[in-house]
């Protein structure tokens, strides 16, 4: 079944990639900021699975985003597959080191500080005036090993590259899902201390988790960032992660890709809102959170898991 | 010397305000386990009630003690008929969800509310300022302090002390308190927590829009107040320990003089003063300063 | 049950299908003797609505309706641009940096306007200007303050007739220094983000070369949206200055004059409001007699008494029971100078296109309802114009606002010289500025 669920994963991929040239260039770029969302949204499903939500991983989105402008900025680097790799690690390390500090917290109490956390270097960013402050800065046109697009072409290199770091992460957290740490996670929402009683230590699974969100986060902002040729401060702010745990319970925890559709579609709805009602364009968010909260409570992943179950069981009623 | 005083005056202020705000989200999260985002609504829709409270009565030329109970109690009667409708129309479908998900749906009811303020109220800002002009300054030497302030220091003391003592004495604030400490036992014992729930929900949503209404007048009531009060209101709560009443007054207490100090010491660290506290708090005592320790179960 | 559930999630779904669906019938090309589209953004939700957001979009849609109808004064006086009419489509500014530009994409590629008019966040405004350059989509912003969107860079395709908000520090100054002599001590106290940062290091700049004997006292920068000021008026209370600046608007601006009323702050400093102009219609007797008032340029009761403005505010007050603040001004005068470079622009009955509307933008000089704007800074891209400040006193025999003692600024006296930088002017002495 997995191995079913990655084909067609894979396809839906081929066909996005190859897509792209027939497709507006405005559609090209809502999706490129989609499915670097999607990255962030994706950590966030592998903190789920253990029961944790961050309402701080705007803080991984924005140290990436910040990494990508501030090499930019100082030293005039614009190499995109690079920046990319250096947005995921200056975030997986940041994350690596609050994890020690963040392991130890579940529930509500592991929400609040992470959200304190992205809090503090909002501060700090809010507070940096050579930085522009409130009002951020520009990120430099990226480049692809010395290739230097422009226009519908850069939109389409940029999406291009998101698809293959989504397909990496998608495929590395497809894998470590089905891993013994990954296989545990149920279990440890469940009840640690019977985990812990296998001999496992749930903190540094759990720290595990943290770093793996982190680096997603990272990449998502990265990404992100050279999509919208601009980072400001606001990437790290409350409700930016609010935004991607929207998404989160929109997509469900059951499939990977759903993070990707999750994070396309919240995009799509967002963007008609804004579009047809834009006095209503929060009313209309949150109606369809809740509906999906209400009658999806796996999130659209379930869709395609009931879609699943009525074409093998060809004859049950719905 | 003179520092010290207004330090304290300021951050005694402050506090009376977190406090006023935060009371009612820790009572929620204490008896029901839910975070809730609405709360920022109900601050919000207690804030626009009062304004329209205010401009009610300042156009009857009513007397100002009046007005300002009028104030209080429309603001109140918003948030309980509110909170009534979002516990029995809504919430009642979720519970037993994960609390996660139960957060995002107060978040998506925030969502909405915000939207509805603007159908009901409009999208201008309104000024309620006639209970605290009115009500005056005293000076102390080179301080001035005003009265309002001073009046809301009270309600903040009223409100605390109402909350424990009805905690401590009353048959309903036992049987809540059964209920916090633990839910299954309390209902086992037949305890109609339904209900516990309800009343609790009602309550806090009531503490919510009073919150709304004592800052209305000093404030301008504006689109988006809600999110502004969420955090902070958040941050107190997690400080002092999620569900604690002593410890949301604490929590306010610190953050409040913390902030005067900055503000009058270092203005350059205010910015950071609430999550630094929050997150200095939370890394020494991870679930806040006043929270039983939680027995793990097998 | 079960079947209830399927349904919705089925509608749920057939909902996201025709919301993707959708934009893709907003494709059909547009059919002969289209109107000129405009895209019109600024905030129509959360705190910036009201104070900014509004005012603008009723701006806007108060002129495009008298241009439309033919009725504003000439030059103005073609139906819509150039004879075609204008069909504009209003946008939520709202949200993150992200969202503002995929919703500047989606007007320009997808709603395929012509121009887009907005944006009153100077970082929307940071974001928004490489996108428009690289759509080479004609923008006009209209309300922003950050002088940097010019002294980056070149721009080809973005105009900003507004001034920059160095104007509005430098104006402040000046009428400060002219209005109390002896002034020894200032403080300050402004939002703890771009633009209150901005704001007073501009201010302190321009009163170090303007009064470099009176001293900074306490600099306060409260968060964002803080509500509370308790602590900050406080400290101004324990303080000897004279003068307090605050680039402080709408919400914060408010609450900060009710709670420094209630404690009698303006009893022992007279307060500088930058932005005052856009509150007084709402504090009215709240806004304390005395008070510097700014209002971003010569805006409202500050405007020259001329026939655009006469019309102006009259079909905006008649509409809207209100009188037109600033951010109305701002828009109105975008609308108008793009009217006129469109029109420059236009031979014959063919639409002009992007490059021509901006070759003929470039360098305009017009005059509009708050007076000459002379697109001179930023290679003809950046507007300058006078700005006038004034002192508040509520009139309560008419009970209205008003505002005396104005002093006009020239352009030249406030505005930085073109290829300098504003704070790089400030810094040196101000030089080259004719008063």
């Amino acid at each position: 079944m997995q191995a079913g669920a990655q084909w067609v994963g894979g396809l839906l991929l081929l066909v996005a990639a190859a897509a792209a040239p027939f497709l507006p260039n405005w559609v090209v770029s809502l999706a490129t900021i989609a499915f670097a969302n999607a990255l962030v949204v994706l950590g966030l499903v592998v903190l789920w699975r253990v029961g944790l939500v961050s309402f701080g991983q705007a803080l991984y989105y924005c140290i990436g985003a910040y990494a990508v402008a501030l090499m930019g900025r100082w030293i005039g680097f614009t190499d995109a597959i690079a920046l990319v790799l250096l947005g995921g690690i200056v975030a997986g390390l940041t994350a690596a080191g609050i994890g020690f500090l963040l392991a130890r917290y579940r529930e509500i109490f592991f929400a609040m500080l992470s959200l304190a956390l992205s809090m503090i270097l909002y501060g700090v960013l809010v507070k940096t005036e050579s930085l522009g402050s409130t009002d951020g800065f520009s990120v430099l046109t990226p480049t692809f090993f010395g290739y230097a697009p422009h226009g519908a072409q850069l939109s389409r290199a940029l999406y291009w590259l998101t698809l293959a770091i989504d397909a990496i992460a998608a495929l590395f957290v497809g894998l470590y899902f089905r891993s013994v740490a990954g296989a545990l996670a149920a279990p440890i929402r469940d009840n640690e201390i019977r985990v812990e009683f296998l001999g496992v230590s749930v903190t540094s699974i759990i720290h595990t988790k943290v770093v793996i969100a982190g680096v997603l986060g990272g990449l998502g902002g990265a990404l992100a960032a050279m999509t919208i040729g601009h980072v400001d401060p606001a990437m790290a702010y409350w409700t930016t992660s609010g935004g991607f745990v929207f998404v989160t319970v929109l997509a469900g925890s059951g499939y990977v890709a759903a993070a990707f559709i999750g994070s396309l579609v919240f995009e799509v709805v967002r963007s008609f809102a804004v579009d047809v009602m834009p006095q209503l364009w929060q009313m209309t968010l949150g109606s369809v959170l809740l509906l999906t909260i209400l009658f999806l409570p796996e999130g659209l992943g379930s869709l395609v898991s009931r879609l699943k179950r009525r074409v093998m069981k060809p004859g049950t009623a719905p | 010397m003179l520092t010290a005083s207004a330090i304290l005056t300021d951050g005694l202020v402050y506090a009376a305000y977190l406090f006023i705000v935060a009371v009612g989200l820790t009572l929620i999260f204490g008896v029901m386990k839910i975070l809730n985002v609405t709360h920022g609504s109900f601050y919000a829709f207690g804030a626009y009630g009062a304004a329209t409270a205010v401009g009610i009565y300042t156009n009857g030329d009513w007397n100002a003690a009046l007005g300002f109970v009028f104030m209080l109690g429309l603001a109140m009667a918003i948030g309980l008929i509110m909170g009534i409708i979002l516990e029995r129309g809504l919430l009642r479908l979720v519970y037993g969800k994960d609390e996660v998900v139960i957060v995002l749906v107060t978040y998506a009811t925030f969502l909405i509310l915000e939207d509805v303020i603007g159908l009901i109220w409009g999208t201008q800002s309104y000024g309620a300022y006639q209970p605290m002009i009115s009500a005056g300054n005293i000076e102390i030497g080179e301080l001035v302090l005003s009265n309002y302030d001073i009046v809301l220091v009270v309600i903040a003391a009223a409100v605390a002390f109402a909350a424990y003592w009805s905690l401590k004495y009353t048959r309903y604030g036992r049987l809540l308190t059964t209920v916090i400490y633990d839910r299954e036992t309390a209902a086992a014992f037949g305890i109609n927590v339904t209900l516990v729930y309800t009343v609790t929900f009602l309550i806090g949503a009531a503490l919510g829009a009073l919150g709304g209404a004592v800052m209305a007048p000093k404030i301008s009531v504006t689109l988006g107040i809600g999110v502004e009060v969420i955090v902070l209101a958040f941050a107190v709560v997690a400080i002092g320990g999620m569900g604690s009443i002593e410890g949301a007054l604490v929590g306010a207490l610190i953050v409040g003089i913390c902030r005067a100090a900055a503000v009058h010491l270092m203005p350059q660290i205010e910015l950071f003063v609430v999550y630094g506290v929050m997150a200095l708090v939370l890394v020494a005592r991870p679930y806040g300063l006043f929270v039983r320790a939680q027995p793990r179960k097998i | 049950m079960i079947k209830g559930r399927t349904a919705s999630c089925w509608t749920l779904a057939g909902l996201a299908a025709a919301a993707m669906s959708l934009p893709a019938h907003a494709q059909t090309p547009a059919p002969a003797a289209a109107p000129v589209k405009l895209g019109i953004v600024s905030f129509l939700s959360g705190p910036a609505a009201s104070p900014f957001g509004l005012p603008g979009r009723n701006g806007a849609e108060i002129v495009i309706e008298a241009l439309n109808a033919g009725t504003a004064p000439a030059p103005y006086n073609k139906v819509g641009f150039g004879g075609t009419k204008i069909e504009a489509k209003y946008v939520d500014e709202a949200g993150s940096a992200a969202n503002v530009v995929t919703d500047f994409r989606n007007l320009v590629q997808r709603d395929q306007v012509d121009a887009v008019v907005g944006y009153i966040s100077s970082g929307n405004c940071l974001a928004v200007t490489p996108v428009a350059e690289e759509l080479k989509a004609l923008t006009v912003f209209y309300d922003c303050g950050t002088p940097r969107i010019f002294e980056e860079k070149a721009r080809a395709y973005v105009f900003r007739p507004s001034p920059h908000a160095t104007m509005d520090s430098v104006g402040a100054a000046r009428y400060l220094i002219a209005k109390k002599k002896n002034l020894t001590s200032f403080s300050g106290i402004n939002q703890n983000y771009a633009w209150g940062q901005d704001s007073w290091r501009d201010f302190i700049g321009a009163m170090k070369v303007l009064a470099p004997k009176a001293e900074a006292d306490k600099i306060l920068f409260p968060k964002l949206f803080a509500g509370e000021f308790g602590a900050e008026v406080s400290t101004l209370l324990t303080s000897k200055s004279q003068a307090v600046h605050t680039s402080f608007w709408n919400g914060d601006l408010e609450g900060f004059i009710y709670q420094q009323q209630a404690r009698g702050l303006d009893k022992r400093m007279t307060i500088i409001a930058t932005t005052g102009e856009s509150s007084i219609w709402r504090l009215r007797d709240k806004m304390p007699d005395g008070t510097i008032i700014g209002g971003r340029g010569p805006h409202g009761p500050l405007a020259p008494d001329n026939a655009f403005n006469k019309w102006f505010s009259k079909i905006y007050t008649d509409r809207y029971n209100v009188p037109p603040t600033y951010p109305s001004y701002q828009m109105a005068q975008s609308l108008l100078g793009l009217k006129l470079a469109y029109e420059k622009a236009a031979t014959g009955t063919a639409k002009p296109t992007t490059d021509q509307i901006a070759a003929a933008f470039k360098g305009l000089v017009f005059t509009g309802p708050s007076g000459e704007i002379k697109m001179v800074l930023g290679d003809g891209h950046q507007g300058i114009q006078e700005t006038a400040y004034g002192t508040y006193r509520f009139n309560k025999a008419k009970k209205e606002p008003e505002i005396i003692d104005v002093m006009r600024f020239p352009a030249e006296c406030v505005n930085p010289p073109p290829g300098i930088d504003a704070d790089k002017w400030i810094e040196g002495g101000m030089k080259g500025a004719k008063c």
